[in-house]
């Protein structure tokens, strides 16, 4: 490995992509416009409903669980319902068996719904949980910046290395004494630098004006993130290892990222899809990103905590990296 | 003379179609060596073995008498026939990224001066000319003081005063007594930067030597042209000249008992052209078809 190459190439590759303006624009543009579009539509509490979390349902009973235009929903386990408390997503909890009540202090749904409960004058302990509500623009915050991080990464590698073998860069490169990996490498440098630049600012930027919900730490949601890219880069690497048509990488990599689009969670949970719908899922590197980010974010989790998704994508940059090199062609001959 | 590089019986085969067939000739150090032929002659499958981009499918190619490796890149340099540059580098970004490539490098002033590119050294590349982006080419292909130049139709595509401002350059670099390895399909290219060529056609050498050799060897003859309505139909017929759409062509060893002859016969001479044979006379006998068919 010749650093000065490799670090010429790095430096080549950023210069390139940070003066396309039209690229770098929408680059940013994109997953902004997203949040604050999805804000928007989302925005104020939006339920006709309150939600109140009642523990063991099916064996409780009481009148006040007839009471029209409130959802009650069914929790076994205390702690899962506080969490949802905690984070606004549920407005009340009821455990009739022990004859106890928790209202969030700072949600004022919580303050209506126990306003409602007490006037059936059961005289259950009252105890209070506090948290910062959890809107659908935090919870789908990881998706969207993982999704612009997929298409900057397949597209920005292997779209970029197509067109650098069809028009004869790669081959103008491959006359000089730069190595393939040396050349690879610098890629896989450059985007990854690119991709964590890009999703830092946009989410930094994003938090000044939408103070998004962060229960865990932003250095495990750094780690997750890069380890995410990095997969994805290698994706990208790997479907452009040989191809020398425009068409056909657009064509492989559409194929790629929408799966993953539509099935690694960016949009909507999957936790109530069919078995073979999750199993398929897992088997995408988004799926992973964007689940450990999540739980990082609403969860507080640390990095052993999700240490599955650490471990699925760590294999997946294994098997794309290695598969993409043995596989990389400078210039596919006739 | 020192023989610099060697190829000996080069096959190159795609499938069932022969690029490269058998085909062995020396490169003699500080000449000027072409590889002429139309297109899909097998002009640049050849050179691309020699350069190690694409492997042979039999045959060898000797460096300095040993067979081409990697370590090769550090000692050529290399302008291929069509060749992107990066987008949104400058000029001299574009030099500054080969640079580093390099244990052994011209100093920039250097290529500069020798290449003209002062004028637009912070342009970025997608907006030089066809001319100003060859030199930048070539300005990259002299970075490591290449022992071996390779230049694979350099001039394709440029308006006659680039082609002559790069046949200058070439020539310049050629007095440095460097070893240029040229294809072309312009035998006047060929003719005035050559000191040695070979001919291929359909994969295979038709012919080889220099220039002045060659046309020597099949042409004794010179054309004389003149307009067809100055010279009757009777003449014409007697002397078994060739009509060429509206000029008559006639073939002779000797000029001016040619031209003696037709003021003999009160032919006016207005408009008289005479033209002694080309490397396009030369391709158009030896395969009967022009060279860029």
């Amino acid at each position: 490995m010749n650093f000065k190459r490799f670090f010429a190439v790095v430096k080549a590759r950023n210069l390139e992509f940070f003066r396309d303006r039209a690229s770098l624009g929408w680059n940013i543009i994109f997953p902004v416009l997203m949040l604050v579009g999805l804000s928007f539509v989302f925005s104020g509490d939006g339920r006709a409903l309150y939600k109140i979390g009642v523990i063991d349902l099916s064996n409780s009973q009481s009148t006040f669980l007839s009471t029209k235009h409130i959802d009650f929903v069914d929790y076994k386990k205390l702690g899962v319902a506080k969490t949802k408390l905690e984070q606004h997503a549920i407005d009340f909890i009821i455990d009739f068996n022990q004859q106890k009540y928790w209202v969030n202090d700072g949600s004022p749904n919580s303050y209506l719904v126990e306003k409602i409960f007490n006037s059936e004058q059961l005289n259950f302990e009252r105890l209070t949980t506090h948290g910062k509500a959890i809107r659908y623009v935090d919870w789908v915050l990881p998706g969207i910046l993982g999704m612009n991080m997929m298409f900057s990464c397949l597209f920005g590698v292997g779209y970029v290395i197509v067109r650098y073998r069809k028009n004869a860069v790669l081959k103008r490169l491959k006359a000089t004494p730069l190595s393939a990996f040396e050349f690879v490498s610098a890629q896989l440098v450059s985007r990854l630098f690119i991709v964590m630049f890009m999703s830092s600012t946009i989410y930094i930027g994003c938090n000044v004006f939408f103070d998004f919900y962060m229960q865990g730490s932003y250095f495990d949601l750094f780690i997750v993130g890069a380890l995410g890219a990095f997969s994805l880069i290698t994706l990208g690497l790997l479907v452009a290892s040989r191809s020398k048509s425009e068409e056909l990488i657009g064509g492989l990599l559409n194929f790629t990222s929408w799966p993953m689009m539509m099935l690694s969670g960016v949009w909507f949970s999957l936790e109530g899809a069919p078995d073979v719908i999750k199993s398929f899922a897992n088997i995408l590197p988004l799926t992973h990103v964007v689940s450990g980010a999540r739980k990082i974010i609403t969860e507080g989790a640390t990095l052993a905590d999700i240490s599955v998704h650490i471990w699925t994508l760590s294999i997946m940059c294994a098997i794309f990296l290695g598969l993409g090199s043995y596989l990389f062609s400078w210039n596919t001959e006739r | 003379m020192e023989k610099v590089i060697q190829v000996n019986r080069l096959i190159k085969e795609y499938g069932d179609l022969i690029a490269v067939n058998d085909v062995s000739f020396s490169i003699t150090k500080g000449h000027c060596f072409g590889l002429l032929g139309p297109n899909g002659a097998g002009k640049t499958t050849t050179i691309e073995i020699m350069e190690g981009i694409i492997p042979a499918s039999n045959g060898e190619v000797l460096y300095h008498g040993k067979a081409v490796d990697d370590s090769i890149s550090q000692q050529i340099g290399i302008q291929f026939q069509n060749t992107a540059l990066q987008d949104f580098l400058t000029v001299k970004e574009t030099l500054n990224l080969f640079t580093s490539f390099y244990d052994k490098t011209v100093p920039h002033e250097e290529l500069i001066e020798l290449c003209n590119l002062g004028d637009f050294l912070k342009r970025d590349n997608r907006l030089l000319s066809g001319g100003q982006r060859q030199r930048l080419l070539l300005a990259l292909a002299l970075i490591n003081d290449p022992e071996i130049l390779f230049l694979d139709e350099p001039t394709t595509g440029l308006d006659p005063q680039a082609r002559r401002n790069f046949w200058q350059l070439i020539k310049n670099i050629k007095a440095q007594n460097k070893t240029i390895i040229l294809t072309t399909h312009y035998m006047d290219e060929a003719e005035q930067l050559c000191d040695d060529v070979v001919i291929m056609d359909q994969g295979k050498i038709i012919e080889s030597g220099t220039p002045q050799t060659l046309l020597n060897k099949h042409f004794d003859n010179i054309f004389i042209y003149l307009p067809k309505h100055q010279i009757s139909e009777e003449l014409i017929n007697k002397n078994y000249w060739t009509i060429q759409e509206n000029k008559v062509e006639i073939t002779t060893d000797n000029v001016e008992k040619t031209l003696a002859y037709l003021i003999g016969h009160k032919v006016s001479l207005q408009g008289l052209h005479v033209k002694s044979a080309n490397l396009d006379d030369l391709f158009l006998k030896l395969t009967g078809h022009s060279l860029r068919d």
